[in-house]
């Protein structure tokens, strides 16, 4: 029996990792999502073979998980899908946490509890040994930072705790004092995991895991998500990697330890997509005050009207439109495709170029305009178009802002300086579409906005481009 | 299961995860995280291995817990990823 439980579980590696595999490319994703969901089906079902299962809690919870599951991903809005994503992962690292304090509370109530405890403590058997005890700790102190660390990230996505990233004096002291804190105390509990103090101790990890992951997230600022909310994707793999170290399963330390490097890579290419580090992105507090660049803009914003828009887009060949994160906030994706159809049909090339951080999540515009139907050939890379830009007749910048933001390929002095930018004031003529006059994300002054061929649209993105829309169809 | 053997899986799986996701397009960026972080459910396996009838009552239950919360991740995270997929259309 053991032996069938464990060959299925190697099937469901590899199913795993045919999964991955084929979720890095267009045409199999799907599929390779069903076979990784295959997987996991086949893990679960020669788990319950286990002897001694409590099968009546057992079914109850894997009903009662499936249901939520099911509601949640069925009513999600696609612009709530970096929400779900930051909160399902939550849930998988606070599973990962309760799956190391379970195993421990079983060994320390055969230990303490009952009549037969000193006998079980005299010969040794179910003991805590170092080794356990040390991934334990991992487990709740990954799981615990996973946990709290993607409720906070949830909280600033749905705007409950708004966006942007929060700083007090002594912040990095007090995360620091956490962390040692942490390490104080798990090393108290490994040293003598079933003595007096080895409860109280893992409380404390578990405590002090929990604060530190709603600290450390704290001040960073909401463009910066996509960084955090694929590390934190790589923490709950890491965490369930550990948990199958406290249990000693296979299936878990593989499939935990995928996810964990395959987390890792998406959060090294997000960085890489803002040329900074994972550690500026971390302890940097970026976003948090507005700040001074040298080199003040002194041009003028000019501002046009819906109607002379519609005549230069209605005069275009190529057109490049360039979403962000404002487009997913007016919910404009709709309008934005409906827009993009009447220029295809008025002889017009149409494109979206999208930057690898625009959004709050890795991809967060492709699903925003595949939602609305835009079709996946169009949905242009950076590179892609950066060397064509020059051709372009007119780049619409839809709620975007740093991304675009020349300071970065022209500006040394720019703390955004070096990050690669999608070129659009390159293009012939620029439209802005924006509801304010302020900075964006960062807080700087974007010098597209009142560059020479620049015209802004302002209002609500969805407003405007509506209007465009009927002004393609009253003529 | 001994412990060196458990650390070399651990190992290879890293670099196999390295490996596996060299080159994927931005637009499957979302997707690859929600898909994977289906699996980051795995931990489910473990939660239901702390149910068992000879458990006591306190570890039982954070299992329960476990295995509600794990299966949140799993059952959304697998469904969640499959929608924005089928929404990933070539032009007709």
């Amino acid at each position: 029996m053991e032996h069938l439980v464990n060959l299925s579980y190697i099937a469901a590696a590899i199913l795993f990792v045919f999964g991955i595999k084929m979720l890095g490319n267009a045409s199999t994703a799907r599929k390779g999502n069903q076979l990784s969901s295959f997987g996991m089906a086949l893990a679960v079902v020669v788990t319950l073979l286990a002897s001694d299962l409590n099968y009546a809690l057992i079914v109850g919870a894997l009903a009662l998980g499936s249901a939520i599951g099911f509601v949640a991903a069925k009513r999600v809005q696609m612009t709530g899908m970096p929400e779900l994503v930051a909160l399902f992962n939550g849930f998988g690292g606070l599973a990962s946490l309760l799956v190391g304090a379970a195993e421990y509370q079983r060994a320390h109530a055969t230990i303490n509890g009952s009549l037969l405890g000193k006998v079980v403590e005299a010969t040794g058997i179910e003991a805590v040994d170092t080794f356990t005890a040390v991934v334990t700790v991992l487990a709740i102190l990954i799981g615990g930072i996973t946990f709290t660390g993607s409720i906070y990230a949830w909280g600033k996505l749905s705007g409950k705790l708004g966006g942007r990233a929060l700083t007090f004096p002594g912040q990095k002291a007090f995360n620091a004092l956490l962390a040692l804190g942490i390490i104080g105390t798990g090393i108290a509990f490994a040293l003598d995991p079933t003595g007096s103090i080895g409860y109280p101790m893992l409380i404390a990890v578990i405590v002090l895991s929990l604060a530190l992951g709603a600290f450390a997230v704290m001040p960073i600022g909401g463009g910066d998500m996509p960084v955090v909310i694929s590390l934190l994707n790589s923490c709950s793999g890491l965490a369930a990697s550990a948990a199958g170290f406290v249990i000693g399963n296979n299936v878990l330390i593989v499939a935990g330890c995928l996810v964990g490097a395959s987390g890792l890579i998406l959060t090294v290419i997000m960085c890489k997509a803002m040329n900074r580090t994972l550690v500026n992105v971390l302890f940097s507090g970026f976003g948090a005050t507005a700040q001074q660049s040298s080199g003040t803009s002194t041009g003028e914003l000019k501002p046009i009207s819906a109607e002379d828009a519609y005549y230069i887009l209605e005069a275009a060949k190529s057109v490049v439109v360039i979403p962000g994160y404002g487009m997913a906030v007016a919910q404009a994706q709709h309008a934005v495709k409906e827009l993009g159809e009447l220029l295809e049909d008025n002889g017009c090339e149409m494109r979206y170029a999208i930057h690898p951080v625009a959004g709050r999540m890795p991809g967060h515009m492709n699903v925003l305009l595949a939602e609305a139907d835009v079709p996946y050939e169009q949905l242009c890379e950076m590179d892609d178009v950066n060397p064509t830009i020059e051709m372009v007749d007119v780049a619409i910048v839809i709620g975007a802002n740093d991304v675009v933001n020349p300071a970065a390929a022209n500006d040394e002095s720019s703390p955004i300086y070096g990050m690669p930018i999608i070129e659009a004031y390159k293009a012939k003529t620029t439209f802005c579409l924006k509801r304010g006059k302020g900075a964006g994300f960062s807080g700087l002054e974007n010098t597209l906005f009142t560059a020479p061929n620049t015209r802004m649209l302002y209002g609500d993105a969805k407003a405007t481009v509506t209007g465009l829309v009927t002004q393609f169809k009253d003529s | 299961m001994d412990l060196t053997l458990l650390l070399f899986i651990f190992v290879l799986a890293a670099f196999l995860g390295f490996e596996l996701i060299a080159k994927v397009p931005s637009q499957l960026h979302t997707p690859l995280m929600s898909g994977s972080n289906a699996i980051s459910g795995i931990t489910v396996v473990g939660a239901i291995l702390a149910v068992k009838t000879t458990a006591d009552t306190a570890s039982a239950w954070i299992g329960f817990a476990a295995i509600v919360l794990a299966t949140i991740n799993v059952v959304g995270g697998y469904m969640v990823t499959d929608r924005m997929l089928g929404m990933f259309k070539k032009k007709k």
